[in-house]
């Protein structure tokens, strides 16, 4: 979707405010939500690329106007909501009112290690081939879904090339909408500097992206 | 911030706003709690984790080896994630990593326009400034610029690359070992290398200014 989320070459937003020796957490309440988002992936049943769209699906000025784990609870939120795992009501009284809807798995204390390490590696097998070899010149797509998709809007309609093939992995696009992993060949892109911004790109300077497949074309 | 009652009366807007946040992720916890969906010992071990024992540190641990064992450098650069994994280093959100090598001719710099993408297993859990809009925003269109707000000038004649992490892969930038290090500890090196520098937003301490 075209959000507040995909702010590649955006202006206006100020300079990068380090914050000297800062805490992983600012607050207890990060922590908690941190860590609820995490332990309900299990429960929850959904992948990493609805909770990306759930985070971003909402206005711009409300995503800008967001701290990070805000964005983040406020998904949390919506996705334990939309499943009926648990209401407004719920929330508003601050305890369960219903009992629990069955579930598949719940992250246990001694489970966390191992599901941390295990991670959630996004390879698949394949017995397609990819299309694009490393040297090749692809346009991105001008594509503009309403749905969730990875290929940021300032590459798009540009002339890149394929610097790597990395491999065949879960396709965004899809798994975000529940309509299954769908892999596809994904590859590093480079674009010049000046082919991004024109006159106004530094020659110095050249940005990659990773792009699936179906986001590239023969240029 | 918590851990105390929020009974009393709220004291102008952000304070409020704050609250209120607060009071919201209390009250899922406990309904999440009572359904059992969430074990709050489960959440205490995943803060911890990150709050204590996933952190930068592991990245320099690695790129510290990378500067003194060149077998391993080529390992690393080659296919990181299995060389990552021989420190012990693996996981949530560095499942698939990539090593990227700081040259005087080539200057790597990591960013997620579109969420927070962050190699966790080696750098833990992203700064605020990293997820935040003017780094998102001008990372890609302005490196040079973004590396001045960090007190960072590079010669002209380095070339900047900007790895936008759009999909799964994550990056970590191998920074440049300082000079004046020779024949130092992979211990001591690791004290040289901050976490900016393998974002690419910094670069390695210099043995004076570790004094």
């Amino acid at each position: 979707m075209n959000g507040g989320q995909d702010l590649g070459g955006t202006d206006g937003h100020g300079p990068v405010q380090p914050e000297p020796n800062e805490p992983v957490f600012h607050a207890e309440w990060e922590k908690r939500a941190f860590a609820i988002t995490l332990a309900m992936g299990m429960p929850g049943g959904w992948n990493i690329d609805m909770s990306r769209f759930a985070r971003e699906n909402r206005p711009p000025g409300e995503y800008l106007a967001m701290s990070y784990y805000q964005i983040w609870f406020a998904a949390l939120e919506h996705m334990t909501k939309e499943r009926g795992l648990v209401a407004d009501d719920e929330i508003a009284a601050g305890r369960s009112l219903r009992p629990p809807k069955p579930v598949k798995r719940v992250l246990s204390p001694a489970d966390v290690a191992e599901t941390l390490h295990r991670g959630g590696p996004t390879e698949r097998e394949t017995n397609t081939k990819a299309i694009f070899k490393p040297g090749d010149a692809v346009r991105a797509k001008n594509i503009n879904p309403p749905t969730h998709t990875r290929l940021p809007r300032y590459v798009r309609g540009r002339i890149g090339t394929i610097e790597r093939v990395i491999g065949c992995h879960v396709f965004p696009d899809s798994n975000a909408q529940g309509a299954g992993e769908n892999p596809q060949w994904l590859y590093t892109v480079r674009f010049d500097s000046r082919e991004l911004w024109g006159d106004d790109g530094d020659p110095s300077v050249a940005v990659s992206i990773d792009a699936w497949e179906p986001y590239l074309v023969p240029a | 911030m918590s851990g105390h009652d929020h009974d009393h009366h709220h004291h102008g807007h952000d304070h409020s706003e704050l609250t209120e946040t607060e009071l919201r992720v209390r009250a899922l916890e406990t309904v999440l709690t009572e359904k059992g969906y969430v074990v709050p010992a489960a959440l205490d071990v995943l803060i911890e984790t990150y709050e204590k024992k996933v952190g930068p540190r592991n990245g320099a641990r690695v790129v510290a080896k990378a500067w003194v064992d060149s077998t391993y450098r080529a390992r690393l650069l080659k296919d990181a994630t299995p060389a990552i994994g021989e420190i012990g280093y693996a996981g949530r959100q560095g499942e698939h990593i990539v090593a990227l090598e700081n040259t005087p001719k080539r200057h790597n710099m990591v960013v997620c326009t579109l969420c927070s993408c962050y190699p966790w297993p080696v750098l833990g859990l992203p700064p605020v400034w990293y997820k935040s809009a003017p780094y998102r925003s001008r990372a890609v269109a302005d490196p040079r610029g973004v590396l001045a707000d960090f007190g960072v000038r590079l010669p002209k004649d380095t070339d900047i690359r900007v790895w936008d992490s759009t999909a799964e892969i994550r990056y970590l930038v191998i920074p440049m070992r300082p000079a004046g290090t020779d024949g130092w500890s992979e211990e001591k090196l690791a004290d040289l290398v901050t976490r900016d520098s393998m974002i690419g937003t910094g670069l390695a301490k210099r043995p004076e200014d570790l004094k």
